[in-house]
């Protein structure tokens, strides 16, 4: 399905763009990427967060980390649904964003809500699920941002995808981070929609490995 | 403060002018929306009005936080359960006139109370208490009402009343919230008969020198200033007294994480969360959270209620 140039994708849309469009395309995304950032700032800098500003920042913070992973994690199903080949290039800047929304959201818990009371916060993490969950996501998140060069890639090899495969772990994590500190008001709405796009995102993935499989093996054994 | 300047609150403490008139165009919305016949009705219990009262003794020496933060940061799941839930559809939805409050169970005078009986049945008093939430967050807000005893006077309980059973209105067409099963509606809370009859825990009508906004627990609710929020039951329409503890609506929903007394404890930590510190609302993004005190600061009045009993097991 991976079109060379002149190869059409879904809707009309070439499977590879023109450098130059693809450059305008990166730069759109990027820019909407640091809509949400934007957004908090202002609404910081203008006191418009409410009357518990720092749980306003630190939910939206771990919200726009959470669509930010899941963005990512749409990327290669959609390349597959439409052959746009060039989807694949957002990949790594919607991964690293999702890590610098994340990175943001540490950052307001530690210094913002926690003012680097280490002991509490080791207390915490140990002690509550969802903070645990939330704590080993982020620990995850590191040594795939460190190894998202193109450097690291060829350095690394055929074990670089194999190490990004915690992407699906990350995101299990993230929305079980989510569920979990939903979990004591009984107000699961919000999270389960995270979870269901999370199932469907994985879902997508179980469907093509079976579809592979099924190519692969030709004759399937009966009985 | 002077009794007078309680009269006229400052300036701060006013609904701003939009506020109300936005109030009054949402109201105006509803009646048009409704039966015209039904629009009389809903205004009365719309918008706050002036509720004067006496300063009490019993108020905190502490600067009450911004009401505007009070009003809009709300836990009323029978709006929703978004903090901004309650604030958007409570003003709007909830008809606090007519409203009646049945008093029955273990008394010797049962009675339907009617709102304004109520209003008038002991003189209104302002009492400036710490607000500790379960979520870990604070407010100190000027309330306003007279003690629960004073009514619980009225009825004569019986020796078999032992416990109090507060319970919410629960009606799906005003309350959007109650079509998700967060709770066994109806909400229902409780207290013990020495903690009822407490003379800190207030029969509340009011806060900020006003009627309570629908989103607080307009046209009556208890404030019980040294347990968690939720203890402090809203919009009530029966209050029961029984001799067995009453199931509570938290303890129902997750008896591991709620118990029956929810007296704030910082040294019993929420299985979710610590409860050793809190945030206080309306302060800025720099400022640190605050210890949280025992029984909330009120350990030197309440504390013996307790006294021999084991507040980490009996949470």
């Amino acid at each position: 399905m991976q079109g060379g140039v002149g190869t059409i994708g879904r809707a009309g849309v070439p499977a590879l763009l023109a450098p130059r469009t693809l450059s305008l395309v990166r730069a759109a995304v990027f820019a909407l990427a640091l809509v949400p950032f934007s957004l908090l700032a202002w609404r910081t800098f203008h006191g418009h967060l409410g009357a518990n500003p720092v749980e306003a920042i630190l939910r939206f913070l771990g919200t726009w980390t959470l669509v930010l992973l899941l963005a990512t994690l749409t990327i290669t199903p959609l390349r597959r649904l439409t052959g746009w080949a060039w989807l694949m290039r957002l990949r790594r800047m919607l991964g690293l964003f999702a890590f610098f929304y994340a990175s943001l959201h540490v950052v307001a818990w530690v210094w913002l809500d926690h003012w680097f009371d280490w002991r509490a916060m080791a207390d915490d993490v140990v002690k509550r699920p969802y903070l645990t969950f939330g704590f080993l996501a982020f620990v995850l998140m590191m040594p795939l941002a460190a190894t998202s060069t193109q450097a690291m890639m060829r350095r690394l090899g055929r074990n670089w995808q194999r190490l990004h495969r915690l992407v699906y772990v990350i995101a299990v994590l993230g929305v079980l981070h989510f569920v979990f500190h939903k979990l004591a008001k009984n107000d699961l709405a919000q999270p389960l929609i995270y979870a269901a796009v999370l199932a469907v995102l994985l879902g997508a993935r179980v469907l093509e490995a079976w579809r592979r499989r099924q190519r692969t093996v030709p004759a399937p054994r009966r009985g | 403060m002077s009794y007078r300047s309680r009269l006229n609150p400052p300036a701060s403490e006013i609904t701003p002018e939009a506020v109300f008139l936005h109030r009054r165009a949402l109201l105006m919305a509803a009646g048009a929306a409704a039966a015209a016949s039904l629009a009389p009705a809903r205004a009365q219990g719309i918008a706050p009005m002036p509720l004067p009262a006496k300063p009490s003794p019993l108020s905190v020496v502490e600067k009450a936080t911004p009401e505007n933060l009070v009003t809009s940061y709300c836990n009323f799941y029978e709006f929703g359960t978004d903090k901004d839930d309650p604030p958007r559809l409570a003003p709007k939805r909830l008809v606090t006139r007519p409203w009646t409050v049945r008093v029955e169970g273990e008394v010797r005078k049962p009675r339907t109370f009617d709102i304004d009986e109520l209003l008038k049945l002991a003189a209104m008093e302002e009492r400036v208490y710490r607000l500790r939430c379960v979520e870990a967050w604070s407010a100190v807000v000027p309330w306003i009402g007279y003690p629960l005893a004073e009514l619980i006077r009225q009825v004569e309980p019986t020796g078999n009343a032992k416990f109090v059973e507060f319970t919410t209105l629960a009606d799906k067409s005003q309350m959007p919230g109650l079509s998700y099963p967060v709770i066994d509606w109806p909400y229902t809370e409780g207290l013990r008969m020495d903690e009822a009859m407490h003379p800190l825990t207030l029969l509340t009508f009011g806060m900020y020198g006003k009627t309570l906004p629908a989103q607080n627990g307009a046209p009556l609710r208890v404030v019980v200033p040294w347990k968690y929020g939720f203890k402090s039951a809203k919009s009530i329409v029966r209050i029961r007294f029984v001799d067995k503890q009453p199931a509570t609506a938290w303890q129902k929903s997750n008896p591991r994480e709620y118990g029956f007394y929810s007296n704030v404890y910082p040294a019993r930590d929420h299985p979710r969360w610590s409860q050793k510190t809190e945030r206080r609302l309306g302060e800025d993004i720099f400022s640190r959270r605050r210890p949280t005190l025992p029984f909330n600061g009120y350990g030197e009045q309440v504390a013996a209620l307790y006294a021999g009993m084991d507040l980490m097991s009996l949470y």
